[in-house]
């Protein structure tokens, strides 16, 4: 549309262009009405798009209700205006009484700043992650204090700050670490697996790491879901029962650690030859032309694909709601179960989806511009 | 070896002499079979400590092993079923059939329909129309951003708050929407139907038939001769006259409204319908995905070379552009399958007696956990397998012949 404008004025002074080679009436003509059955899908997209925009909008900010007032008999919320408006317009004061609970969980709600302080050490984390000019060594160590940081805040217990159990945990915090420690613990294991994948001169090795990987990818998470929530206990030893947050993240760390390894393997395969044999030329040992030549180079290759993976992770870590973990979309459904609410799910549902959605969108338009960016520098 | 050779010193060379293994450290191979023996042992090892913790901890709750238990009966209440099951008298072995049916039943609707959607998606978003195209990559970024079991979850309660099947909607006669999911007509069945598919899969062989017969004529002549007038006949005309010649049976059982609910007629549950609907967005949008990365990896002097032949849109896209762009689409089509064939498995959270549900209830009801994920574990390993080696032939079929 720039360009169009920009020949526009230069032309004016001289003669314009006819108004059916240039400008928006002839993008809409080449591209709207470019054929009959073009302009039939414009005239019937347009319809339904305008019927449903102000349907939508009717239902979500005209007809909807923010607040409802408090019953003071009960001292609890009374949704009558809700329910007087069910089918025709939203219910938000759902969101606005439940936002703390979905968000945080059963987290004690004095609390709960520091959940919100955990939520935007791990939003800085992404984001420093992302930028190219902290992808150095140190970026190693930035994760390591920032993780430290969120497990004294989420436990406490020092500094003043009173203990909170894990299964006090809740909302998205939850989300946000089971995906997070999944990724920072798989990712070290995927590596190893990766290369125990290629090494062609240990063959036990290689199919162990084959089987493994298949063995993951073939079967659903929630199978795993399952193992770690009931088969767990029965490998520890007699006593012992380890908190059931833990064994859910142990599960997600070995589910992507095989998902990852195959994104790894698919960077080492990516490199030529010739920089294995140079690497070996220079009398390397194994873990000094890995670590100084093939790995830099392969990870910097697989970075899009590892953020895709990464945004797999982190939705299908709400799967842990079947084994009854509190993530952010168990407490939502938590949240809708309380009877006051239970017609409103929808609304909850919707803003589950929008903060999903929020997290999900911008990694993939992450990923994509520097897959973008790769592609015209050649990788480096 | 050196009775051929003149040069004494040539003959090391025409073949390395075989290195004995040596017991040094400075010796590859042996490093690598220690190391191998170190790993494995570690692994062994663990994995050992884990059986007998299991084995201790098994004895001290006194779980039973083994599968005796599929031999005793259910009494698990399953609502959906391929098969006949009666909670009162079927064992849990055939419970966990009509489980791994369902899986399959969902999993294939699932395919087809994704399948179906992506490739419209996916092409619809290389339309010239801005409108279409615009409106199908919004899909495919609004669909894949959210979880499945988000979908899952927002679907069923959106059915849910549907009117009860007292004030059912009624879409066209005799289908009725609800909050108990969707009754529709049922054909009552005769034996001249069964005739009638039979005729009706003869015509497509004979279709198939035709069709290569017509290929072959026009690889050795250059001139194609006209299927469609078979197509016609085998395919419309062979039934019909055959559902004709016995009489055209036709009858529909239609649902009616009882005080309550319904009766008669064939029913869709409201678990099903939104595990279809959540599987099917969601994986759609990945596949539309796939399918439009694949048309555009395909050089456009194809589209050009097909313009210059005088060929319509459809017909290039057809003929020349999709049978190029199926070998960049089918290996990321697959893990797109598997996926919907093991994301099926999240029915359980809303109630869709799959597989993982029922066997979750079986476990819990025998407290054999191990013998219960064992079964989940490789009925779908079984699927993911038979789903790979089916793509990988059809892959290889698709694939590139060089000369």
């Amino acid at each position: 549309m720039s360009t169009a404008t920009t020949t526009h004025s230069a032309v004016s002074r001289r003669e314009r262009p006819p108004l059916l080679v240039a400008g928006p009436v002839a993008w809409a003509r080449a591209n709207l009405f470019g054929s009959f059955w073009s302009s039939l899908v414009t005239l019937g997209l347009t319809y339904f798009l305008i019927k449903f925009a102000v349907g939508f909008i009717d239902w979500a900010l005209i007809k909807s209700v923010w607040t409802v007032p408090m019953d003071p008999a009960t001292g609890k919320l009374n949704p009558e205006a809700c329910r007087a408006a069910k089918g025709e317009g939203a219910c938000w004061a759902v969101i606005w009484d439940k936002y703390r609970f979905i968000l945080f969980g059963r987290y004690p709600f004095d609390e709960q700043w520091r959940g919100a302080i955990v939520i935007v050490l791990f939003l800085g984390l992404f984001v420093v992650s992302a930028m190219r000019r902290f992808w150095r060594r140190e970026l190693v160590l930035i994760w390591i204090v920032t993780l430290t940081a969120i497990g004294v805040l989420q436990w406490g217990g020092v500094f003043g700050m009173p203990y909170v159990g894990q299964d006090e945990w809740g909302g998205l915090p939850i989300t946000l670490i089971l995906s997070t420690f999944g990724l920072a613990f798989a990712f070290p294991i995927a590596i190893l697996v990766a290369l125990g994948r290629r090494a062609t001169t240990l063959p036990a090795v290689k199919l162990l790491c084959v089987v493994y990987v298949e063995l993951i990818r073939g079967v659903p998470l929630i199978s795993l879901l399952f193992m770690a929530s009931v088969m767990f206990p029965l490998f520890m030893p007699v006593g012992l029962n380890p908190d059931k947050l833990l064994r859910a993240q142990i599960a997600i760390i070995l589910f992507a650690a095989a998902y990852l390894a195959e994104v790894v393997r698919g960077g080492l395969q990516a490199l030529s030859r010739g920089q294995y044999e140079a690497a070996d030329a220079l009398g390397l040992t194994y873990w000094q032309k890995m670590g100084l030549i093939i790995l830099p180079q392969a990870l910097r290759l697989v970075i899009p694909p590892l953020v895709n993976t990464f945004i797999g992770f982190f939705k299908d870590t709400s799967l842990v709601l079947i084994i009854g973990i509190f993530d952010l979309l168990t407490s939502g459904k938590v949240a809708v179960a309380d009877p006051i609410w239970q017609a409103f799910s929808t609304e909850v549902y919707i803003m589950l989806g929008l903060i999903y959605f929020c997290f999900c969108f911008s990694m993939a338009r992450y990923s994509q511009g520097l897959e973008r960016e790769f592609a015209k520098s050649g990788g480096r | 070896m050196s009775s051929t050779s003149t040069d004494p010193r040539l003959s090391g060379l025409r073949a390395a002499p075989k290195k004995r293994l040596t017991l040094s450290w400075s010796d590859p191979r042996l490093r690598a079979i220690l190391w191998q023996v170190v790993i494995v042992g570690a692994i062994a090892g663990g994995i050992w400590y884990l059986v007998s913790n299991t084995a201790a901890n098994l004895e001290q709750r006194r779980i039973a092993t083994g599968f005796a238990f599929m031999g005793r009966t259910a009494g698990i209440p399953i609502g959906e079923h391929l098969i006949s099951y009666d909670p009162a008298i079927n064992t849990y072995g055939r419970a966990f059939l009509v489980g791994v049916l369902n899986t399959l039943m969902v999993s294939a609707i699932g395919v087809f329909l994704v399948t179906l959607l992506g490739t419209f998606v996916g092409i619809a978003s290389l339309s010239k129309n801005f409108l279409l195209s615009r409106l199908c990559r919004a899909y495919v970024e609004g669909m894949r951003d959210i979880p499945l079991l988000l979908h899952l979850l927002f679907w069923y309660a959106l059915i849910l708050t549907l009117p009860t099947a007292r004030e059912a909607m009624m879409v066209v006669r005799g289908v009725f929407v609800s909050n108990s999911g969707v009754r529709v007509p049922l054909l009552i069945w005769d034996p001249a139907h069964g005739w009638a598919v039979l005729a009706l899969a003869a015509g497509a062989a004979a279709t198939w038939y035709a069709r290569r017969r017509a290929t072959a004529i026009q690889y050795a002549t250059g001139v194609r001769p006209r299927v469609w007038p078979v197509a016609v006949a085998a395919l419309v005309v062979l039934p019909l006259a055959v559902w004709f010649a016995m009489g055209a049976p036709f009858a529909l059982e239609m649902p009616t409204k009882g005080r309550f609910r319904f009766e008669g007629g064939g029913s869709l549950s409201p678990e099903f319908i939104a595990l279809m609907i959540g599987l099917v967005l969601y994986h759609s949008a990945y596949a539309g995905e796939i399918v439009r990365s694949g048309i555009q990896s395909v050089p456009s002097g194809q589209w050009e070379a097909g313009g210059a032949l005088g060929l319509k849109r459809g017909t290039m896209m057809r003929q020349i552009v999709l049978p190029q762009a199926l070998r960049v689409i089918i290996p990321p089509m697959t893990s797109t399958y598997l996926g919907v064939a093991k994301n099926s498995s999240l029915a359980v959270a809303i109630g869709y007696p799959d597989l993982v549900a029922i066997v979750n209830t079986m476990l819990n009801q025998t407290g054999q956990a191990i013998e219960g994920i064992a079964l989940i574990m490789v009925v779908y390993l079984g699927i993911s397998l038979s789903i790979s080696l089916f793509m990988n032939w059809y892959n290889a079929r698709m694939a590139l012949v060089e000369r």
